[in-house]
């Protein structure tokens, strides 16, 4: 069986950052789950505030540097993958959307995405549903139905009688998201990007 | 093989005087430039199209026609004809009679340019552009080799018992390249037809350019046109240079940071390790051309940008002596030991230009 790549996009601007944290947790949940189910798993991490200028550099100019190349082929590339965001003004933080425009619209299509988000407040938490869910439904990924949202509280409490805590949030997220990935993966290689034969393009065009 | 220059026709401010040129100098500068191309002995001058300012060349074959009067060995090429928006019909007119004109020193390339509203301003719709100039092309294509032509397409009105006048010059229609940065239905395309395949090259990383000509090539042996060595490429490149890299360098540098295309992203230092653009000494831009062949192969046309980023024409001019005097005489004797026999040292040229250069 061949190992799946699961990559975490971690837009946490500050070391150590929560975001990262969260990111981390998150695919911890997911390799242990796809461990249990005998896949073999690599993981890589993208560190957007690594790649903050050549991200801006790019569209100034139109290409990506090399590093930032190398990190959207990792992205688009993947089994899987997991994308964090800090919560800025209410919605994902610029420099997270800014990476994701500049991969292909068409490039994440079918990919198994898992969602998390961390603020300061547990009042921006509809900010999975709000902004991340809408962004890559645009993407055509296929988003896991249990997205995680981190305040700064919730590292530091256990649940409540309504909630449950962040480790179980985080588990259940990277469960489902595993189970995602591997029923994806076994269903066989997607789409690959295909030349269409010229006599086809032309065929398209006749008027019936 | 054929050494050229391109032209975008961009009027744009020199941000070492502050001054613009107006639309009427930089068309003046223009043809000044092509006449300069020749003196020097350079083969061929392309020049853009466009329909919005800062860009003067909206009508190509008026600017084409005028230096083909005053030039006698120059190949008048395009780079781009916007084939999704032009008529197909009207560019199979311009163009023929732009060879009669150029007694066949005429040949152009196929683009869908860079300006999203030139497609409405049109009356064509952007998301066909792939479509656009597949159909466009099949007609035009057409249009040159059938004297008499019935056609039924998507996109425009249709045609029966047309004839497209003049007919192509000696029944020869002008060579035709595709130049396409990234899309592989354009490199499809060309190969089809056994066409050429120009990569823009200048603005994007070589990985780029390396995958889009390895798929022409073997698309072109595919079609049964040659092997995939004898498929027509060209690039572009841009340079600027002087007799020490570092003046090079000092003096390129503010023209670099601020022209529309280059400034206030990626460094000079940057922007020339990922893209074709080289600032430097003669042998440093004939050492980084030769790397070209590394990974597009053996190639047929290579043409550079040197009237960019608001240069003024006196410069414009002295990098074309030292492209004509020192860079492209090494190149050409460099790239000619290296072609193997077998594949071709230039695209199709007319007939006729071919009985001139025997002579």
């Amino acid at each position: 069986m061949r190992t799946l790549k699961l990559v975490a996009v971690s837009a946490g601007l500050s070391s150590p950052s929560s975001t990262r944290l969260l990111a981390d947790r998150l695919t911890q949940a997911a390799r242990y789950r796809l461990a249990e189910r005998e896949y073999a798993v690599e993981v890589e991490v993208v560190e957007l505030r690594d790649l903050a200028v050549d991200i801006a550099k790019n569209f100034v100019s139109g290409f990506p540097s090399e590093a930032l190349e190398e990190a959207i082929e990792k992205v688009t590339g993947a089994d899987g993958v997991i994308a964090v965001t800090p919560v800025f003004t209410a919605s994902y933080s610029g420099l997270f959307k800014s990476f994701f425009d500049l991969v292909d619209p068409a490039a994440l299509t079918g990919t198994p995405v898992l969602l998390g988000a961390t603020g300061g407040t547990a009042r921006h938490s509809l900010v999975l549903d709000h902004a991340l869910r809408p962004l890559f439904a645009y993407l055509r990924a296929r988003i896991s139905s249990t997205a995680v949202y981190a305040a700064s509280e919730d590292w530091g409490t256990g649940g409540d009688e309504y909630t449950e805590g962040l480790p179980h949030r985080i588990t259940r997220a990277g469960e489902e998201f595993a189970d995602l990935v591997a029923a994806t993966a076994d269903s066989g290689p997607g789409a690959e990007e295909e030349l269409v034969p010229f006599e086809k393009q032309l065929a398209d065009l006749r008027l019936d | 093989m054929q050494f050229g220059i391109f032209t975008v026709g961009d009027v744009t401010t020199d941000p070492t005087t502050g001054r613009t040129p107006t639309e009427h100098e930089r068309i003046k500068n223009t043809v000044a430039i092509a006449l300069k191309a020749e003196e020097v002995g350079l083969d061929v001058f392309a020049t853009g199209e466009h329909h919005n300012p800062p860009f003067v060349p909206s009508s190509p074959t008026t600017l084409l026609g005028h230096i083909a009067a005053r030039t006698e060995n120059l190949v008048l090429s395009t780079s781009t004809t916007l084939i999704t928006t032009n008529d197909p019909v009207k560019i199979a007119e311009d163009y023929a009679t732009l060879q009669h004109l150029a007694d066949g020193r005429v040949d152009l390339m196929m683009g869908r340019g860079n300006t999203g509203p030139v497609y409405p301003w049109f009356g064509q719709d952007i998301r066909q552009g792939i479509p656009l100039a597949i159909e466009n092309y099949a007609l035009l294509h057409k249009l040159w080799r059938e004297d008499v032509v019935d056609w039924e397409g998507k996109f425009r009105t249709a045609l029966q018992g047309f004839t497209s006048t003049p007919r192509p010059l000696d029944g020869v229609p002008p060579f035709v390249w595709h130049g396409s940065i990234r899309s592989p239905e354009i490199a499809e395309q060309a190969a089809y037809y056994g066409d050429g395949f120009f990569a823009n090259h200048i603005f994007w990383p070589k990985q780029h350019t390396e995958k889009m000509v390895r798929l022409y090539r073997q698309r072109y042996a595919h079609y049964g046109h040659g092997t995939e060595e004898q498929a027509i490429v060209g690039l572009g490149g841009q340079v600027f240079m002087r007799k020490n890299s570092q003046d090079a360098v000092r003096e390129f540098r503010p023209y670099f940071d601020n022209a529309p295309v280059y400034g206030h992203g990626p460094s000079l230092e940057e922007f020339s390790s990922q893209t074709p653009l080289t600032v430097g000494s003669p042998q440093e831009v004939i050492e980084r051309t030769l790397s070209f062949r590394d990974y597009v192969g053996d190639y047929q046309r290579q043409l550079f940008l040197v009237d960019h980023a608001g240069l003024p024409l006196k410069t414009v001019l002295e990098q074309l002596d030292i492209l004509g005097e020192e860079v492209v005489p090494v190149l050409r004797k460099e790239f000619a030991n290296l072609r193997p026999a077998g594949v071709p040292a230039t695209a199709p040229l007319h007939p006729a230009v071919l009985a001139s250069k025997e002579v």
